[in-house]
């Protein structure tokens, strides 16, 4: 039997699909909590998922129930799946990608004493597994040999697509109460706040970004305006962090955000794999360059060579012509 | 305050990663080598605390002796104390890795003041298995929460970290643990007193026969590129007319 770990209202389409493709029995595991009203919410979750889960081919849902697993505590979560791994003995646990579904594994795997292969694109069932996994955000892929009694792995974000699993008639619920020490719960969230609401680089339909070549901090006015005419965000480049010129949430790439918008508009960026990696996603690229030998021309949907100075007020003037 | 930060040294390739003959490793005969962006930061909040509360940086590195590089660049950002800890050219699995800081914790604590606090980066830039922090914390017995943007420290530490609908703050007993993200300050460049001192300070040197664990990397292969070629627009002011084409027929305009 496979476990698959659901965080939030629904379970992950990539990791149900990648878990069907191993051919074994597919189970799920939610962490709720018993405490108060949330548990009331967390039985309606609940039941809303046990339908789709059924619909996905999954006949059994394993409930982790514990007054410490209200709100979120990812020592608490970690430590409660490490339990119900070692009372139901699965052959694997797969989770998604995301920070905090990567965040309970380990915490499960370091408590398990297990190993764990984290963003995998693909796996070869068997013993040893045969995976690969996704290095450096994306930057190069690993081929590798997991050997464990229980395989622990996380899926990449986008990768597999979803399968077509065969349905069940229904989806049982099963309780775990997992035994948790009062001091797991440190770790705990004591506050949330919502976000500031708006356009950002995660939801923006076109992304007009910024590296070296933009020159300094007001170069990137024409960036700002171009993004405002187009509905946009403005992003950046590391060096551009580096420099102060942009605030590292603009940043995209390895170490900054990944995005997928319609529309990525590189301006002086080179295309450094570390950058790269993180704008790979975006259905269609423009770079605008002076250096035609440049990285993110060569790799782009669209090419204009030139200073981004010249060019961009150009396309901003252009725009405004045609709309009025 | 005693803080450790555990840096990876990693390269720094450009347009494309380049392999070795038989796809085992990274070719970095060329490529030069930094510390870990997120464990930069690390690095430069480690020090902003000491400059605040007192006490003294450790920077820790697991890899070949060549990591002594980072470790000096940590050192001329202004940490007190160089380890490192030789495992050989090879890549450790992130068990091992995590295993080899845990036992050199305890080698360079032992008869000297516990550390109060633990900095990692979240993830390495090269192998990113995100777990090595997490699997020492529990090795410690020490509180630990990742992707951390913001820290403060007073009776105890609190953390700020970004999740996709806002932010969520942490308040962790002393002594813990943070794995942090790039983001969380803006580093500093090592300025010329800095670097002397680094460049003179002596570095400790622990031994560590890694176990084997149960990931094991057996060849390394570059994504697909498999994007048409690129449409060329043209050149300078002149090609505005092309891009508003290619925004309309995108829809984004
Ligand atoms: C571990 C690690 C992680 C990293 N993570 C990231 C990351 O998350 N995001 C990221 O972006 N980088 C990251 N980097 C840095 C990355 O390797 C590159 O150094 C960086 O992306 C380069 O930024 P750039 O393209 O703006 O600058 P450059 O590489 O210097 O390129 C500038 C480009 O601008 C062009 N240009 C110059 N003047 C003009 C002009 N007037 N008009 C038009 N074009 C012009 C040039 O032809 C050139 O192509 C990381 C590096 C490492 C080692």
């Amino acid at each position: 039997m496979l476990l698959t770990l659901i965080d939030g209202q629904e379970p992950a389409p990539n990791v149900l699909a990648l878990a069907h493709s191993l051919d074994l029995p597919v189970e799920a595991v939610l962490h709720v909590t018993s405490d108060g009203a949330d548990a009331d919410d967390a039985d309606d979750v609940a039941g809303h998922l046990t339908d789709e889960l059924a619909k996905q081919g999954v006949a059994t849902l394993h409930l982790i129930r514990h007054e410490l697993l209200a709100g979120y505590a990812p020592e608490a979560f970690g430590e409660a799946l490490a339990q119900l791994v070692a009372h139901l003995r699965p052959a694997a646990v797969l989770a998604a990608g995301t920070d905090r579904g990567t965040e309970i594994m380990a915490h499960a795997a370091a408590r398990a004493r297990l190993p764990l292969a984290t963003n995998c694109v693909a796996v070869t069932g068997g013993d040893p597994w045969l995976l690969t996994r996704a290095r450096g955000g994306g930057m190069l892929l690993e081929e590798a040999e997991l050997t464990a009694p229980v395989k622990l792995a996380t899926v990449a974000q986008g990768a597999a697509a979803p399968a077509d699993a065969q349905a069940v008639d229904n989806c049982a619920v099963r309780e775990f109460v997992p035994e948790l020490l009062p001091e797991l719960a440190r770790t705990r969230v004591v506050e949330r706040t919502a976000g500031r609401g708006g356009i950002t680089l995660a939801t923006a339909p076109v992304i007009v970004s910024g590296g070296r070549g933009v020159g300094s901090a007001e170069g990137y006015a024409v960036l700002e305006e171009l993004a405002a005419l187009l509905g946009g965000a403005v992003g950046c480049s590391r060096v551009a962090t580096n420099n102060g010129w942009r605030p590292h949430s603009d940043q995209v790439g390895l170490t900054g955000t990944k995005v997928a918008p319609d529309l990525y508009i590189a301006c002086g960026i080179s295309g450094a794999t570390q950058h790269w990696v993180g704008c790979t996603d975006s259905k269609a690229i423009l770079a605008v360059n002076t250096d035609p030998e440049a990285p993110m021309v060569a790799r782009a949907t669209y090419a204009v060579i030139g200073d981004v100075h010249e060019v961009l007020p150009a396309v901003v003037a252009e725009i405004r012509a045609r709309s009025s | 305050m005693e803080i450790l930060v555990c840096v990876k040294r990693v390269p720094a390739p450009g347009a494309k990663v380049p392999l070795s003959a038989d796809s085992r490793e990274i070719d970095t005969r060329h490529l030069g080598f930094t510390i870990g962006p997120h464990e930069e930061c690390a690095v430069e909040e480690a020090v902003r605390l000491v400059a605040g509360h007192g006490g003294q940086v450790t920077v820790l590195a697991v890899g070949p002796p060549e990591a002594e590089e980072q470790l000096r660049y940590a050192l001329a950002m202004g940490a007190d104390r160089g380890v490192l800890v030789e495992t050989g050219p090879a890549e450790l699995d992130p068990e091992a890795t995590a295993a080899a800081i845990a036992q050199a914790v305890h080698t360079v604590t032992d008869g000297a003041p516990p550390f109060d606090l633990v900095l990692f980066g979240d993830s390495s830039a090269d192998a990113g298995h995100y777990q090595v922090g997490i699997r020492v914390a529990a090795e410690l017995g020490l509180p630990i929460v990742g992707g951390i943007k913001g820290i403060e420290v007073g009776d105890g530490l609190r953390l700020r970290r970004e999740v996709p609908d806002g932010a969520e703050l942490y308040e962790l007993p002393l002594p813990a643990a943070a794995a942090v993200r790039e983001g969380l300050n803006l580093p500093r460049y090592p300025n010329l007193p800095g670097r002397l001192r680094a460049r003179k300070a002596s570095l400790r040197t622990i031994a560590f026969e890694p176990p084997v664990g149960g990931l094991r990397k057996l060849r390394l292969r570059q994504p697909a590129d498999d994007r048409a070629e690129t449409v060329l627009l043209g050149q300078g002011a002149a090609a505005a007319p092309a891009v508003v084409d290619v925004l309309e027929e995108l829809g984004v305009v």
